[in-house]
């Protein structure tokens, strides 16, 4: 039987996109798996009694090394935010490539903590920093002190000693640009130094409370319970600073999207599944009831959300207990068919996530796909004539054509970037100033101004030609011939009209790296859980790859 | 240092900010980055090209032809390089052309190299009679002027498409072929009775 990929018609539409779930496609999944035969090592831990000074982890395999160099930093309570304005910062991270020196530690002092405003060097591959959840830390570090595990219903509601407000990579401020490291093998996977400094982080977030809590009351003081720190991930916050990056990378978009697509359509062409793949399936999608029914936030939006996806996720495990035969022909296509007639769209990503568990023979070689060199396909074909764009046009964007821009609900908002902090941020442009700085995120919108352009234009122009006179749609030209080649590279949703949800465009993104129990605090941030589950350092030789469906707070 | 990531960003916005449309920012960035990643002044110049621009007024050639010249003001070198690069396949047709008044050359050099990438051929461009260039299918950029500053205004650019031959002789390639022969071993019979398609009486 042959399984067509789904259509990006109705994938990429931002509802959908906003219900993936993470899978083990996932970057932090990836990242575990292909890290798991690398040396761990403590390096440094030059902390006074209070936490505060110097640690450096890394990873090791031959003569390749990552090292995580931290700066723990005492603040004010004041001065602690999650907002990106913040200057100042619980504790600071780098990546850097290979052993750092005392010099390069003194370097990196001056600079990481200032995130924003320091400057780093291409010796530094990512760069982060991250508050301490005052609530959970202070609780574990005082319940230790006396000789005590800390209270793990107090410790679920949180799920993490520290969250990240932000990740930087390739090339921001003088961090390494990704062409000098591109070539390396255990980084052939989007944003895998990303996900390292976050793992490594989250070791440190460990070590440093045992260490308060020892010099707290050295004689009473005991250390985290290792299945404790495994069930405590990393809380991450995150705004609208990551909506833009899935529309300035489209064939990268394309590349993570269409791994997942045709890991479902090898799934959905299994004529007969073996029962031990069933029940590894059937298992986690059990077990993994523990992560929705743990799944707190205040917001409505997400509550109705999580809701529907309990419900319809218990009603699937009925119709499968009750109503569904394994043994029958084209299993996963079946439930595919059944999900969709009966499921809403959060419940069939989350069962499309789990249905690839059993499946490594088809998920490990996409994961080496989900890479991209963006600039092979920047360069517009300009030898290519006006109808063959038309034409694309009208294959590819189907329902953006619909979209009538004229109306003031259909273009009602605009993306622009603040001058105070550099980030993008999105506008009401009937009520907000600055409109006429809009960032080129309106892709909608331009690709039907590009269309009437077209249809107006004589067919056996040249794109060289159209584009002398009409320069200003260049950026969609060159988008339209992308869709082309890749066909999950557009979003295809109005990004500008007045029932946007961002929160969707960072759902998307937060899923691929594998990010768990989103919680939106408005329609523009959310918080988010990594590596909660996930094996300690020193278990990555051996462990549970269905790590994420067994969290026990 | 900054990054290239940062240097293309910056060079991306700055140009929106100066005028161009978002697409051709996009490529501005590009190429900047390109020249910066060469070790040319890609910053600098267009630096100063942004300032004198707010200044003076520079000509748009949106169609290239053989011979182009601006007897007013000098070309933009960014809407030149442009057009330059979206008219390639059109001008590759062409052997040699030529661009009198040309602002900021080293810019428009950025896309020219761009564009031997596209058509895979190597690009020779003479600057002022004495300033050689030689764009090597957008790999590297060598000239005969690399420690002199590149001028703000070139009076002529000669660019000629170079066919993909070789720069070498006949005999030099034989010289050379004859003394790699010599790591090959002479078979014996046996061996070449087995070798593959040994036996065969038929041509198919």
């Amino acid at each position: 039987m042959k399984v067509e990929l789904r259509d990006p018609n109705k994938i990429m539409k931002l509802s959908r996109l906003g219900s993936f779930h993470q899978s083990k496609l996932s970057f932090l999944r990836s990242f575990l798996n292909e890290f798991k035969e690398w040396e761990y090592k403590r390096d440094l831990f030059n902390l006074n009694e209070n936490g505060f000074g110097e640690a450096v982890y890394s990873f090791k395999k031959n003569k390749r090394v990552y090292s995580l160099v931290c700066f723990a930093n005492d603040i004010k309570d004041e001065e602690r935010s999650d907002r990106v304005i913040a200057t100042k910062w619980d504790a600071a991270f780098t990546l850097h490539d290979g052993v750092p020196t005392k010099k390069d530690i003194e370097r990196l002092k001056n600079e990481v903590p200032k995130q924003e405003v320091g400057r780093l060097s291409y010796k530094e591959l990512t760069l982060s920093r991250a508050n301490k959840s005052v609530r959970i830390y202070n609780h574990v570090v005082e319940s230790l002190s006396k000789g005590q595990q800390p209270d793990l219903n107090l410790l679920s509601k949180v799920g993490y000693l520290y969250r990240t407000t932000a990740v930087y990579g390739s090339g921001k401020f003088g961090l390494a640009d990704r062409f000098r490291i591109k070539n390396r093998e255990e980084i052939n996977g989007p944003f895998r130094l990303e996900m390292m400094l976050v793992y490594l982080v989250r070791q440190f977030t460990f070590d440093q409370v045992n260490h308060v809590a020892y010099y707290k009351n050295p004689k009473k003081a005991v250390k985290l319970d290792d299945n404790i720190c495994k069930n405590l991930g990393i809380g991450n916050s995150t705004g609208l600073g990551m909506a833009p990056f899935i529309v300035n990378h489209p064939t990268l978009l394309n590349n993570w999207v269409l791994s997942r697509e045709k890991a479902l359509k090898k799934i959905r062409e299994i004529k007969d599944v073996e029962s031990q793949d069933s029940d590894l399936f059937i298992d986690c999608v059990k077990k993994s009831l523990k992560n929705i029914t743990s799944w707190n936030t205040d917001s409505e939006y997400q509550q109705k959300k999580i809701s529907s996806l309990l419900m319809d996720v218990e009603k699937f495990l009925n119709f499968i207990d009750k109503d569904f035969n394994f043994k029958s022909e084209y299993p996963f296509e079946k439930i595919y068919q059944w999900l969709e007639e009966n499921t809403c769209e959060e419940c069939i990503e989350y069962i499309v996530s789990i249905m690839m568990e059993p499946y490594n023979d088809i998920i490990n070689p996409l994961v080496k796909e989900m890479s991209s060199d963006e600039e092979k396909y920047f360069n517009i074909p300009t030898y290519r004539k006006v109808d063959e764009l038309r034409n694309i046009i009208e294959a590819k964007y189907p329902n953006i054509l619909d979209i009538n821009f004229e109306e003031k609900e259909n273009n009602k908002n605009f993306w622009f970037i603040s001058k105070n902090k550099e980030e993008p941020r999105l506008a009401d442009r009937f009520e907000e100033h600055g409109s006429e700085l809009e960032q080129p995120l309106a892709i909608a919108r331009d690709i039907k101004k590009l269309y009437d352009k077209l249809l107006v234009s004589k067919n056996s122009l040249t794109i060289a030609e159209f584009l002398t006179s009409n320069s200003e749609l260049r950026h969609v030209v060159r988008r339209a011939f992308i869709v082309e080649k890749f066909p999950y590279s557009e979003i295809q949703d109005n990004t500008i009209g007045k029932d946007l949800m961002p929160i969707d465009m960072l759902r998307l993104k937060l899923s691929f790296f594998g990010a768990l129990k989103f919680d939106p605090r408005s329609d523009k941030w959310l918080r988010i859980c990594m590596f909660q589950g996930a094996p300690l350092p020193n278990e990555l030789k051996s462990y549970d790859e269905q790590w994420v469906y067994k969290t026990n707070i | 240092m900054k990054s290239l990531s940062e240097i293309e960003t910056t060079v991306k916005r700055a140009s929106k900010a100066t005028g161009y449309s978002w697409g051709v920012s996009e490529e501005t960035g590009k190429s900047i980055r390109l020249l910066e990643l060469f070790s040319l002044p890609g910053i600098k110049h267009l630096n100063e090209y942004f300032n004198e621009k707010n200044k003076s007024k520079f000509e748009n050639l949106n169609l290239i032809g053989e011979n182009n010249s601006s007897s007013k003001n000098p070309y933009c070198p960014i809407t030149l390089g442009v057009s330059f690069l979206d008219q390639i396949n059109v001008l590759e047709n062409l052997k040699k052309i030529e661009f009198k008044n040309v602002a900021y050359p080293i810019i428009f050099i950025s896309f020219i190299s761009r564009s031997s990438e596209i058509i895979g051929k190597k690009i020779y461009l003479k600057m002022d009679e004495k300033k050689k260039i030689l764009l090597n299918l957008n790999v590297n950029i060598s000239s005969n002027f690399i420690e002199q500053e590149f001028p703000k205004l070139a009076n002529t650019i000669e660019v000629n498409l170079l066919e993909n031959e070789d720069n070498f002789t006949d005999d030099e390639w034989n010289n050379l072929y004859k003394l790699s022969e010599e790591t090959f071993v002479e078979e014996s019979d046996s061996l070449k009775e087995g070798a593959a398609g040994a036996g065969l009486t038929d041509n198919d």
